[in-house]
């Protein structure tokens, strides 16, 4: 039993390594991006410690470097109001440490957590790939703010197809249930189309109305399948 | 100074937000119908953050060839059950092999 969860730790290791190298590539980029908006040295690197939510951080550096503190202030909130739900979900499982453990709830320890099927291994990924994202960004960071505009277009890397593709394979076990791949089919499709008529952060918030959608259409099939 | 207050007022938003929902689930009876709809309103999140990573840009819809093809490549790659390790790289090199010949 023991070498059983050893082997599931080390995979978990290998897989928390392969996203958090994406992830403090992107957080070189982010400190480069950072200096170039005219921002002081200790900014993006603050942000990464304190806040430590890459999407809201691009945007409130790029509000702030265009002169709007207000807008960096609301932009950057509303980005991460999804970590509210996220927060409930994973809520059950974090274990003890509750206060830290919220600190380090991003869409990638969620996403990783929630593909575990039992409640220990959930603790375990939530724990592993939050804190291995945590340091990584970090130094990511660090290093970009370093080398400020020796650093180039992190997309020349493929890194903006690595993301999605990794949350993805993730979620594709749960996308087996019929409720659950109506659900986030619909609000994929809304927070798409709304993207160009409200604001960042919004349209995700928007996909939740897929879930009702889910509801509502998968209950033919619950009958058949009863029958 | 200005910039000193946006980061401490989206520190402690942000921490905040996170920590209502991580200290809520404990705190509050959650009725079971939301409790059985929490898994999926998180996937259907997930799935609206890839789905925009894909296919918007700062605000707009941008429908490019070597970012979705890449994500596309790990998806098959995941389906297969490859490691995730290996989903990421491809659908990285895929994406940069792609826009190194041209295709954006």
């Amino acid at each position: 039993m023991r070498t059983f969860y050893r082997t599931l730790d080390r995979a978990l290791v290998r897989d928390a390594s392969a996203i958090a190298v994406a992830a403090a590539m992107i957080g070189v980029s982010y400190g480069a991006i950072s200096i170039a908006q005219g921002l002081p040295w200790w900014l993006p690197i603050a942000m990464s410690l304190l806040v430590f939510a890459g999407g809201s951080q691009f945007i409130a550096v790029g509000l702030l470097g265009a002169g709007n503190p207000v807008a960096a202030v609301l932009g950057g909130l509303l980005i991460n109001v999804r970590h509210l739900p996220f927060g409930l979900a994973v809520g059950g499982f974090v274990g003890r440490h509750r206060l830290l453990a919220a600190h380090l709830l991003i869409d990638e320890n969620t996403a990783f957590a929630l593909s575990q099927s039992r409640v220990e291994l959930r603790r375990q990924a939530y724990w592993l790939v939050g804190g291995f994202l945590f340091v990584a960004w970090n130094l990511g960071t660090i290093l970009g703010v370093g080398l400020g505009s020796a650093v180039g277009d992190p997309n020349v890397f493929g890194l903006d197809a690595a993301f999605p593709a990794g949350l993805l394979a993730l979620i594709l076990p749960a996308l087996r249930d019929r409720t659950t791949r109506i659900a986030a089919g619909c609000g994929a499709v809304l927070a798409v189309v709304s993207t160009p008529l409200l604001p960042a952060g919004l349209p995700v918030l928007v996909a939740l109305l897929g879930v009702f959608a889910g509801r509502v259409f998968s209950r033919p099939a619950s009958v058949e399948v009863a029958s | 100074m200005t910039a000193l207050i946006v980061l401490i007022v989206l520190a402690a938003g942000t921490y905040a937000i996170r920590a209502t929902g991580i200290v809520l689930r404990d705190r509050i009876v959650l009725p079971a119908w939301l409790l059985t709809l929490l898994p999926v309103a998180a996937t259907t999140l997930l799935a609206a953050l890839i789905a925009t990573a894909m296919f918007t840009d700062a605000g707009h819809v941008s429908l490019g060839v070597a970012r979705p093809a890449g994500v596309l490549a790990g998806v098959v790659l995941a389906w297969r059950r490859a490691p995730f390790a290996v989903v990421v790289i491809a659908a990285a090199a895929t994406a940069a092999l792609l826009r190194l010949a041209g295709l954006s």
